[in-house]
């Protein structure tokens, strides 16, 4: 066997979430599972785990505004080099430049606001879709030495 | 102290409270807002309470969980406690890093040396 070339997805999907805990976890346990045997290390494993969580969350409890019936679409793929996630809600976009550094001494106390700033801090790429409610996240193995 | 479902182990020691997390995965909205609400209660439950917060058994949490430490923070200070934590693993520290938490609370390596910190 020659072997796909190097950059062909290993594996691909697009998957409605509609419960928020249930279908999370379940998604994050295969994800991982892919995930390591498509050679990512324990150390991206728990970068793109924190920040599918926070994605995933913000899609539900903002985009969604939590409420029934809403879904959330999350679309993968996943190969040796690269892991991507399109996450989109059902809401009307936001801006995320709206939101207030949290690192800044004067935020430092404030609870809330930090998911995007851990999905950056974690992934090589963050990227809002027009109109907002599309969010796309990307993960280099190459390159990356740690999270 | 603790009810019996819940996701934490509370002891007392030399007048510290020390809660351990029971679940390895802090992830989970309700399960936050429980454990929100079980900190809350113990820092109402006594002035100047000294709580030390073990992370030994965490692996993974989330913002939501950050903003319940935060609010217990306040909280803590508001009441004249403190507020130490301890054994956190160094992907879960690196959070904090990134946030700048670590700026924010007072971190020990370990819950024994966290107990001989406290002021009296």
């Amino acid at each position: 066997m020659n072997g796909a070339p190097k950059n062909t997805p290993a594996h691909a999907r697009t998957q409605v979430l509609r419960d928020q805990r249930t279908d999370i976890e379940r998604v994050q346990d295969d994800l991982s599972s892919l995930l390591a045997s498509a050679g990512y290390d324990d150390a991206a494993r728990f970068a793109i785990r924190l920040a599918m969580e926070e994605a995933l969350v913000n899609a539900f409890r903002h985009g969604n505004r939590g409420e029934a019936g809403r879904e959330v679409t999350l679309e993968w793929r996943i190969s040796a080099e690269l892991a991507e996630f399109i996450v989109q809600d059902q809401g009307e976009g936001f801006d995320p430049g709206a939101v207030p550094d949290p690192t800044l001494d004067e935020n430092l106390e404030i609870p809330s606001g930090r998911g995007i700033m851990l999905m950056r801090a974690y992934m090589h790429e963050v990227e809002y879709l027009p109109p907002g409610n599309r969010i796309r996240l990307r993960y280099m193995r190459a390159g990356r030495a740690s999270a | 102290m603790a009810s019996e479902n819940s996701r934490l182990r509370i002891t007392e020691k030399d007048g510290i409270t020390r809660v351990d997390f029971i679940d390895r995965d802090i992830l989970d909205e309700a399960n936050i807002r429980q454990i929100g609400s079980e900190l809350l209660r113990l820092v109402d439950s006594k002035p100047a309470l000294k709580m030390l917060l073990c992370f030994r058994n965490v692996e993974h949490l989330s913002s939501a969980a950050l903003g319940t430490l935060i609010t217990l923070h306040s909280s803590v200070k508001k009441k004249s406690g403190q507020l130490r934590m301890s054994d956190i693993r160094p992907q879960i520290f690196e959070v904090f890093v990134i946030t700048k938490l670590n700026k924010l609370f007072t971190i020990d390596e370990t819950a024994e040396h966290a107990m001989t910190r406290f002021s009296a």
